[in-house]
């Protein structure tokens, strides 16, 4: 192609970047999601991927079925309080970096589920990155919440997002409960009155969110 | 019109009407009131005869299927404030029976029908979980719908929509 001549001629052969932004550039192109729908959103969540809407112009047609090869988790739709721990796993599972995407106003909020048996906001259990209102979202703003999250990528640091090895979520986490992280507030409570509050644990990663 | 469309309700429900007279005939003890109204019949069985009134309907009534088991909390001022309906169907002569159990705040227990219909297992797990009436007798009687560390039961009148602490997240 005549470019690539014209590029050959004009350019150094080295060029000088950050490495921030280079690896920033390579993540934010091939954000792969995780295979997971909760709700009527993860429908909209397919037709995303879908011919019409065709998500792969942004490079993150490729859903994962298993966490560990994903980046970005979206969760699509209302968190049951018995889904909880499910979700909170699927996320310990995926190694960084990664992001979260919540998709509707049941994940961000409980939406009209104001009741015992809903998550009110998935923010309670994981770190959310992008918030996608709509009772469902479009294909289009999903799209957009996805390029949203690229932009944010573009201005993150790379050691911000090094992988600290920890206990395996299947082994930390018994049945219906979560742990709560050692050293916050939450954690002096409830060892001291002895009362445990399961699904809101302050998320490792919540401390260094500045973008 | 009124008089056809009644006496249309009542050839439908004659067969089962037959039924409860043939369960008082057995024991005089066993049914509180029959009730036939809008096409369906409900027997309503003392506590303590559940078992039994079960028993001989699947027996000589051929009530084969237990199509569902169901609590139902009437307020909290009731007495009886908790009853649990029995929903029968026969799969050789097509009828459908209800039974029901009134049970007052104080004593929510009530015998299990699970050695009768095995599928009362977790019918009964659910009742108990939503409404929590203790089934005497249940093999397995633990949460089956709500997580196992829920305090209290979503379904009762009483019981806040968002939940106790630290269960409503607010």
């Amino acid at each position: 192609m005549g470019l690539e001549n014209k590029l050959v001629d004009s350019l150094p052969e080295i060029l000088t970047v950050q490495l921030d932004a280079v690896v920033n550039w390579a993540r934010k192109s091939s954000l792969w999601p995780a295979t997971f729908g909760l709700a009527c959103c993860a429908i909209e969540m397919m037709n995303t991927v879908s011919a019409r809407n065709d998500l792969s112009r942004f490079g993150a047609e490729t859903f994962r079925a298993s966490p560990r090869q994903a980046d970005v988790m979206i969760v699509s739709g209302r968190v049951a309080r018995k889904m909880a721990p499910v979700v909170r796993r699927i996320y310990d599972q995926m190694p960084e970096p990664k992001w979260v995407i919540s998709m509707g106003a049941c994940a961000t909020s409980g939406g009209v589920f104001d009741n015992y048996a809903i998550v009110q906001g998935v923010d309670k259990i994981v770190p959310v990155d992008i918030y996608v209102p709509g009772c469902p979202p479009r294909p289009e703003m999903l799209i957009h919440g996805i390029m949203m999250l690229q932009d944010k990528i573009m201005k993150e640091r790379m050691r911000d997002r090094r992988d600290v090895p920890t206990a395996e979520a299947r082994d930390s986490i018994s049945l219906g409960t979560m742990p709560v992280t050692l050293g916050t507030q939450l954690e002096e409570d409830s060892a001291r009155t002895g009362v445990t509050r399961p699904y809101t644990i302050a998320s490792r990663h919540e401390r260094r969110r500045s973008s | 019109m009124a008089e056809t469309l009644e006496t249309q309700q009542n050839s439908v429900t004659a067969p089962l009407v037959e039924i409860a007279d043939a369960l008082k005939k057995q024991n005089s003890g066993w049914l509180a009131e029959v009730k036939d109204a809008l096409g369906e019949v409900t027997l309503i069985v003392p506590n303590a005869f559940i078992v039994d009134v079960c028993w001989f309907l699947k027996t000589r009534y051929q009530f084969d299927f237990l199509s569902d088991i169901c609590g139902g909390d009437r307020g909290v001022e009731e007495d009886p404030r908790f009853e649990v309906n029995y929903h029968l169907f026969s799969t050789k002569t097509y009828y459908r029976l209800r039974l029901k159990v009134l049970l007052s705040e104080d004593a929510v227990h009530i015998p299990t029908v699970t050695n009768i219909w095995r599928t009362a297992n977790w019918h009964e797990r659910e009742t108990y979980d939503m409404f929590g009436v203790i089934f005497d007798g249940h093999p397995d009687l633990r949460r089956i719908l709500l997580p196992s560390d829920f305090d209290g039961h979503a379904l009762r009148k009483d019981y806040p929509l968002r939940g106790f602490e630290p269960y409503s997240l607010s």
